[in-house]
């Protein structure tokens, strides 16, 4: 039995410390070239599917570089562009530049990585602070796994419906893309998000170490509600249980009321199908509710008339709470914010303009207002809310800000459309106790030393 | 002259007509049409999507025996218990040669360093503390199978779905009776020679069975 979504942050083999720092170690480690890391990618998992795949299914990748070298293309698999740091001219408007290319490659200036790599059993954070706006990259989505990525080969996954049903159902993944769709914007937040922060504070945490197992983005699916009705789900059935096609077959139940309501069966994200590490090909989507809950590679939904008590919804993803009990199916996220800048590692400087900005969410709906202190919670100020703001999606918040070279202490405070507030550390404190494991939605706070650096605020 | 008067009517009888409408069994319509299009009048060959039938009839029967295939839950109620048996002697041998690489040799968790991408296995012995359940209050207090997992059914269920790590659903249904037999007596929970198959793990009651409430949140000011 393994242990826990951040683990990965808090095991020794993947010390705080490059977490802390905001970045993959390699990612700004100039021993470490991105062609190296291409090549050794190549190497292992793209060298080994090529190999696997037939004459006639390799073909394309020598098609794919138009006017080039086909014994170059046929030798490697072809890379995302032709991008580094050696090739930056002096002057981009002295000579043509780089072709096109088949897959889009980031600025070699910009080298956003989630961390810490190479977990099977534990989780990898979103570089919440390198981002703006509310969308989360694909390729810079939290991961969290129990048994590593489930590859799944489309053609041969079905998804089973069955229990308490008129018609207990089989759908292939062309069944799924042929029922009505449907597409929605939400955040996806892990459980244990900020449990790092909480249990083993460090001033030298980001945004991305403290808070980092969130993403936000565009889903499309079918609406559970469709599936339900081609399934015929019978009148007792209460809970639908959902369990995942990957190595820990990972199961929890959902009330049936929530599958009616916004649920979907996800087969992309950010107009692409999902990436493996997210679910390939399908998942289950809860808008708003607890990350855990959102079955990857969802194989499995049994109708019934209760929850099926499994693993992750009793001994784990419960609240220990400071009266002796602990809280079970508290699958709502509750109102949520965090400032991504100025964040560690940014160092400030005095008596210039400067914006504060980060995000909030809330499993409730709509952020109605985040309110932001510059004075340590003394007093607020009530922040611009970039428009549109989404139901269940992160929404970004900014304020104008002149730091003024004194020691001060930031932070935020999301305010949602049920009137709910975020707590202050002191409160959560009393009522989730010290020992409590999960939804961790207290108010961060930001010290900013008379230097200019910034540091997370451990005392809150 | 009577062209305009007679369009003029026609405007008057129109406008009554709708008005009427409006009070009438064809306002509803009239009022989805409206705010689907807005203002703009549809033309005559453009309809609104007519109503989708209960069900669309895709995807595929499934068999009884692919639900059997794929159906391994075991809830609390005892629903999906298999045929079979297991002793905590028995559980002890298999506990040795396929937990305890990982669990450590009396389930006290992990022992040595853990594979690579894998954190410590937790310990699952232990039924410290015997008096109140604060694990609320004690950031100390570990988690056990013993102190606070609710149901012996979700051990088994639970073991034999997930474990192993490396080898997933390999034991067979009287090696997982076997390891939850083993479990539950190093936790104190049922004696050193009883036989847990269908009937009796689902009599064992856990000691944290009544410390889980259900969520009641509700959103608003008052943060629970």
């Amino acid at each position: 039995m393994q242990e826990d979504e951040t683990a990965g942050q808090e095991t020794a083999d993947s010390p705080t410390g490059a977490l802390g720092s905001g970045n993959a170690p390699e990612s700004r480690n100039g021993g470490v070239t991105r062609r190296g890391l291409i090549a050794a990618a190549a190497a292992t998992a793209g060298g080994a599917i090529l190999a696997r795949l037939p004459a006639e299914a390799q073909a394309p990748a020598t098609r794919a570089v138009p006017g080039g070298s086909a014994t170059q293309a046929s030798s490697a698999p072809p890379v995302a562009g032709p991008f580094d740091l050696a090739s930056v001219p002096a002057d981009a408007t002295r000579a043509p530049g780089p072709p096109t290319s088949a897959l889009g490659a980031r600025s070699p200036f910009e080298t956003p990585a989630r961390a810490p790599a190479g977990v099977i059993s534990g989780s990898s954070y979103t570089p919440l602070h390198e981002l703006t706006g509310t969308v989360t990259p694909s390729d810079l989505v939290f991961e969290r796994h129990h048994a590593g990525v489930a590859l799944i080969d489309p053609a041969r996954y079905e998804l089973l419906i069955h229990g308490l049903v008129d018609r207990p159902t089989v759908f292939t993944l062309d069944d799924l893309r042929r029922l009505p769709n449907e597409s929605r914007t939400c955040f996806l937040e892990c459980s244990g998000n900020g449990r790092g922060a909480f249990k083993t504070p460090k001033r030298e945490m980001s945004p991305q170490a403290i808070d980092g197992l969130t993403s936000n983005g565009e889903w499309t699916g079918v609406p559970l509600s469709v599936l339900f009705r081609e399934v015929g789900v019978g009148r007792g059935a209460s809970w639908f249980r959902a369990e995942g096609g990957d190595a820990s077959r990972l199961s929890r139940s959902v009330p049936v009321e929530k599958g009616m309501a916004d649920a979907m069966i996800a087969f992309a994200f950010n107009g692409e199908p999902l990436r493996p590490a997210n679910g390939y090909p399908a998942r289950l989507l809860l808008p708003g509710y607890e990350g855990n809950a959102n079955i990857k590679w969802v194989r499995r939904i049994e109708l019934a008339d209760g929850p099926g008590m499994f693993r992750d919804e009793t001994s784990k993803y419960t609240d220990p709470l400071a009266n002796g009990t602990a809280r079970q199916f508290s699958l709502v996220m509750d109102a949520k914010s965090i400032i991504t800048a100025p964040a560690h590692p940014t160092r400030l400087v005095p008596n210039v303009w400067t914006q504060i900005t980060g995000i909030a969410w809330t499993g409730r709906g709509k952020i109605a207002r985040v309110d932001v202190s510059t004075d340590g919670g003394a007093s607020w100020l009530v922040a611009e809310l970039q428009e549109p703001v989404s139901s269940l999606a992160h929404t970004r918040f900014r304020l104008p800000w002149k730091w003024d070279g004194k020691r001060t202490v930031l932070m935020s405070r999301a305010v949602d459309e049920t009137g709910g507030v975020q707590p202050t550390l002191a409160e959560f404190r009393a009522k989730r106790g010290a020992g409590t494991d999960y939804h961790f939605s207290y108010i961060r706070a930001w010290v900013v030393e008379p230097d200019g650096q910034v540091f997370f605020g451990v005392d809150g | 002259m009577s062209g305009a008067r007679g369009g003029w009517l026609a405007g008057f009888v129109l406008g009554a007509v709708l008005v009427g409408c409006d009070r009438g069994p064809l306002a509803d319509r009239a009022t989805r049409t409206k705010r689907a299009f807005g203002a703009v009048r549809l033309p005559s060959n453009v309809h609104a999507v007519p109503v989708l039938p209960a069900h669309l009839g895709v995807g595929r029967a499934a068999t009884a025996d692919e639900i059997a295939a794929w159906d391994v839950d075991v809830t609390p109620d005892g629903h999906g218990l298999p045929v079979g048996s297991g002793t905590p002697a028995q559980g002890a041998e298999v506990f040795a040669a396929k937990c305890a690489a990982c669990h450590g040799p009396a389930g006290e968790g992990q022992a040595g360093a853990p594979p690579a991408g894998v954190p410590p296995a937790p310990k699952l012995v232990g039924r410290e503390p015997r008096d109140g359940f604060p694990f609320g209050q004690d950031p100390k207090l570990v988690k056990t199978v013993g102190n606070y997992w609710p149901y012996a059914t979700t051990v088994f269920d639970y073991v034999r779905r997930t474990m192993p790590l490396t080898a997933p659903g390999s034991l067979t249904n009287n090696e997982v009776y076997a390891v939850v037999a083993f479990l539950l007596a190093r936790n104190e929970i049922v004696p050193k020679n009883a036989v847990m198959d269908s009937a009796t793990l689902v009599a064992v009651k856990m000691p944290a069975r009544d410390k889980f409430v259900l969520d009641d949140r509700k959103g608003g000011a008052n943060f629970k």
